[in-house]
């Protein structure tokens, strides 16, 4: 079983906390001059999300984690499950609704996400930061309004709702960054 | 690039003026500027301190993580007030505001005790920092600074006490530690954060447990005459009024042998020739050992050490 010392923690590194997948986001390293030294870290657990301090002293060792990012293709949902496919492999991973969490709003099929993979099982999945869907449904557009900054809502194909500016339609395929939510511009 | 300098040209410009400052202020002082050799036959004890060695032709080589046994042979030979400005290393010490090697200055004042030579670590900072700090500095001693921000007295809590508290200030410490462990774990984590920011808190008489060089004054409970100075939360300097007496530095190096047995550390040679110096005579006198690149820190208002380092230790 792979561990890690203290003196190899970095942000990134993938380690078991409690029995849960986590990945460590800051790493400070803390020593009097005259003392006992400590790792101060920041981890995220990956099954929860959750963020949260803990100490080691310098030395102790932690076991690894053994997961993976890896960009996948996704295929479909069969209402259960979402399915992804390894392009290069054509191996298929199935990801429950845990794992595939608030990515699903904005998944398209054919589309490439980046899917976590603990123990080989898909553990959290990434959507591409940008992605461009179809306005399903939406008021109708103001012509030639351009100007005056006014939103409304739109309905995605996956789904998801966003606000768009009035002189966007129906039918219209628009870009959205995946990350803050938000309308970019019309594809 | 990876060929560039981590700090930017005009930081290297202000840490050369530093460097000059701390020069002229030893010089007004009529201190004498040292050199003392990097590599030695015996390197430091101390369990907490990764001492580095180096294979040379007549056997292993140590580098200093502290001129400050050389520095201690030169005051007994009658050198008087002596500095010296250094490059010192120290293995596993890499962050923020740890880098392997750093920059140490070391000075020794001949006929001073800890608190003549806490006054004149002050005065050296005020003079280097101007307006930057805060006047007046805060002096506690090590229990009213535990007691006033850890809420624990540093003489009497137990192990269990000091585990508890740690865990109610929120600190889930992986790893057993023991009594002078959490004590450093509330220093450097709870007790030093609080201080003031702009501001030198000088913390002294520290657990005879944690004396390291420092002489120990009898008493209930006995204290080591051990001083630390903080800008803010960021510790600067460690000073001693030296312990003189022979027979007990072989015991406390013979201690940290054993520590360092228990521990699975490496074994370390001691230094025969400090304890011979000090059969000789060391003279009654307090020395104190100042980080330059944390000090440069403070005075240019940067974040990480790398922002004063030419070259860090990525990039050496």
């Amino acid at each position: 079983m792979a561990t890690y010392s203290t003196n190899e923690f970095k942000s990134g590194l993938k380690i078991l906390m409690d029995g849960d997948p986590c990945t460590i986001v800051e790493n400070e390293f803390v020593k009097p001059g005259k003392g006992q030294a400590f790792s101060r870290v920041k981890i995220r657990n990956l099954k929860t999300g959750r963020v949260l301090d803990k100490t080691f002293k310098s030395g102790e060792s932690v076991e690894a984690a053994d997961v993976m990012d890896t960009e996948m293709q996704y295929l479909y949902n069969d209402g259960e499950f979402w399915h992804f496919m390894v392009p290069d492999n054509f191996e298929q991973y199935a990801a429950g609704e845990t794992a595939v969490a608030d990515a699903m709003k904005w998944l398209k099929e054919q589309d490439t996400c980046v899917v976590t993979l603990w123990n080989n099982s898909p553990l959290s999945v990434a959507p591409p930061n940008f992605v461009e869907l179809t306005i399903t449904q939406c008021d109708p557009g103001i012509r030639g309004d351009t100007a005056t900054g006014g939103t409304k809502p739109a309905t995605l194909e996956t789904g998801a709702v966003v606000k768009v500016p009035l002189f966007v339609n129906e039918g219209d395929v628009i870009r959205v960054d995946t990350r803050s939510g938000e309308y970019v511009s019309r594809a | 690039m990876t060929w560039a300098p981590a700090a930017a040209l005009e930081r290297l410009r202000q840490r050369a003026r530093l460097l000059a400052d701390i020069r002229a202020f030893f010089a007004c002082r009529g201190v004498l500027e040292v050199e003392t050799p990097y590599l030695s036959t015996a390197g430091a004890t101390d369990p907490a301190i990764q001492s580095l060695s180096v294979p040379m032709g007549g056997g292993r080589r140590w580098l200093h993580s502290s001129p400050e046994f050389p520095m201690k042979r030169l005051l007994a030979a009658g050198s008087g007030d002596i500095y010296q400005i250094a490059r010192v290393f120290r293995g596993e010490e890499a962050g923020r505001r740890h880098n392997p090697e750093f920059t140490l200055l070391e000075w020794y004042r001949v006929g001073f005790d800890h608190h003549a030579l806490m006054a004149e670590v002050e005065a050296l900072i005020r003079q280097v920092a101007g307006d930057r700090l805060a006047a007046p500095a805060q002096v506690l001693t090590y229990r009213e600074a535990m007691l006033r921000h850890a809420g624990v007295d540093p003489f009497q809590a137990g192990e269990m006490e000091l585990s508890r508290r740690a865990r109610s200030l929120g600190l889930d410490v992986q790893g057993s530690l023991d009594r002078d462990g959490w004590l450093d774990l509330l220093m450097s984590m709870v007790v030093c954060e609080a201080f003031p920011a702009n501001t030198l808190t000088l913390v002294h008489d520290y657990p005879a447990s944690q004396a390291a060089l420092a002489r120990v004054r009898p008493g209930e409970p006995p204290l080591a005459e051990r001083f630390e100075v903080y800008w803010g939360a960021m510790e600067l300097a460690n000073g001693f009024h030296e312990l003189g007496d022979a027979a007990e530095q072989r015991r406390r190096f013979q201690a940290d042998r054993d520590r360092r047995a228990q521990q699975g550390l490496s074994p370390v040679p001691l230094d025969e020739r400090l304890i011979e110096a000090l059969e000789a005579g060391l003279p009654d006198c307090a020395g104190v050992a100042l980080g330059v690149d944390r000090l440069a820190m403070c005075l240019f208002g940067v974040e990480t050490l790398r922002d004063v380092l030419a070259f860090d230790w990525e990039r050496a």
